[in-house]
């Protein structure tokens, strides 16, 4: 893979999204679990956004979760998904829009929220940056991606046995954004307050095809332009579940997949925000404050000795 | 399915722009479409939903321009 081609193939995705928009089941429970979750976040925050977007949104989670745990924090929820069908599943405003190229007009809305979309996305820098450009100042930027560990049973397991079935291996689960790089993203992109930290979900499942077949319900499966262009052999499928089950399973049978949950929060500077002091501008002693007596710099306390 | 969303909803239709070129748009009510001139597209708004993909977008012709 060189640089100037993208990992991830969006063709594909839209149309993985727009099939799985037809399917009816359980297999959201992820989406509808990170959704809840990062309504309590938003919920922590006490302020009310009058216009904000979903992005991404899949067929509306994020609307029920606010709607659940941060009623009334939201004035105005426009929902956008890259496929036209899911946008059709949810019940408020939205548009279908590519992430990686957004529609939306600089300064124009108060609050941006994603829910397991952008670790899709080839170029999260410059979704960041045109993310951040959307928000009016002092707006707030709250996403959770898929990110880290997640499904990394499942990629040893694929590679355990396309090494001993198909002669040769093939990328089969997409590479996730880490915490440092997430974080870092965030600041390069011009965010104030940057925030990224990571919240484990642990899933367990009876067997590793149910596993598969909930990515694909879900419109997850393998979109890497570098994936096998031919249909995998049925031989290779059930050499990987039965991998996944020797080196995963659990003491009662279950296997467990791992999906960690990157959050990140940034804010549009403004000129409101809180910052720092200019060193030396205080005006009160630390000494006072403490209610101590201060020492001049370099004259070191003497250790105290526990008797 | 939810009711269909005839008209494309005001607030919306404000704050959009041309994905390609951050540009304004034209809203075409009886095309049901929003005109892009410098990239000389235009998307198409099906049941309100504006579909912001240049894939989906119709190329103006030259006396639309």
């Amino acid at each position: 893979m060189t640089e100037s081609n993208p990992p991830f193939d969006r063709r594909l995705l839209r149309q993985r999204r727009n099939r799985a928009a037809t399917r009816q089941g359980t297999h959201g429970f992820l989406f509808v679990e990170a959704a809840t979750r990062l309504a309590d976040r938003l919920a922590d925050v006490r302020r009310d956004f009058p216009l904000a977007l979903d992005l991404g949104a899949h067929d509306g989670p994020v609307r029920q979760a606010l709607a659940d745990r941060a009623p009334d924090q939201i004035g105005q929820l426009i929902e956008t998904d890259l496929a036209e069908a899911m946008v059709r599943r949810t019940n408020g405003p939205a548009a279908v829009a590519d992430e990686e190229a957004l529609p939306f007009a600089a300064n124009s809305v108060d609050l941006i929220l994603s829910c397991c979309s952008l670790h899709w996305v080839n170029d999260l820098p410059g979704t960041l940056t045109q993310i951040q450009a959307a928000l009016k100042p002092d707006g707030l930027f709250l996403a959770v991606l898929f990110g880290g560990e997640t499904l990394t049973e499942l990629r040893q397991a694929w590679l355990a046995a396309e090494a001993a079935v198909a002669g040769g291996v093939s990328p089969r689960v997409a590479p996730f954004i880490d915490l440092q790089t997430a974080a870092g993203l965030l600041q390069r992109a011009g965010f104030a307050m940057p925030v990224a930290d990571i919240d484990r979900t642990d899933v367990t499942y009876g067997e590793a095809l149910s596993l598969m077949r909930d990515l694909r319900d879900m419109g997850e499966s393998n979109i890497l332009h570098e994936r096998r262009r031919y249909p995998t052999g049925r031989r290779t499928l059930l050499a990987a579940a039965s991998h996944y089950q020797d080196m995963f399973a659990g003491d009662d049978g279950r296997l467990p997949a791992t999906f960690e949950l990157i959050f990140l929060t940034g804010w549009k500077p403004a000129a409101t925000q809180p910052k720092p002091l200019r060193p030396g501008s205080a005006a009160a002693r630390l000494a006072d404050a403490l209610d101590t007596t201060e020492r001049p710099a370099g004259d070191l306390a003497a250790p105290k000795m526990r008797t | 399915m939810p009711p269909a969303r005839a008209a494309i909803d005001p607030k919306l239709l404000e704050i959009l722009v041309c994905p390609l070129t951050k540009g304004p748009l034209r809203y075409v009510p009886d095309q049901q479409e929003l005109v892009s001139e410098q990239a000389g597209l235009a998307y198409p708004i099906r049941d309100g939903i504006p579909i912001m993909l240049a894939e989906e977008a119709r190329e103006l012709e030259d006396n639309e321009r």
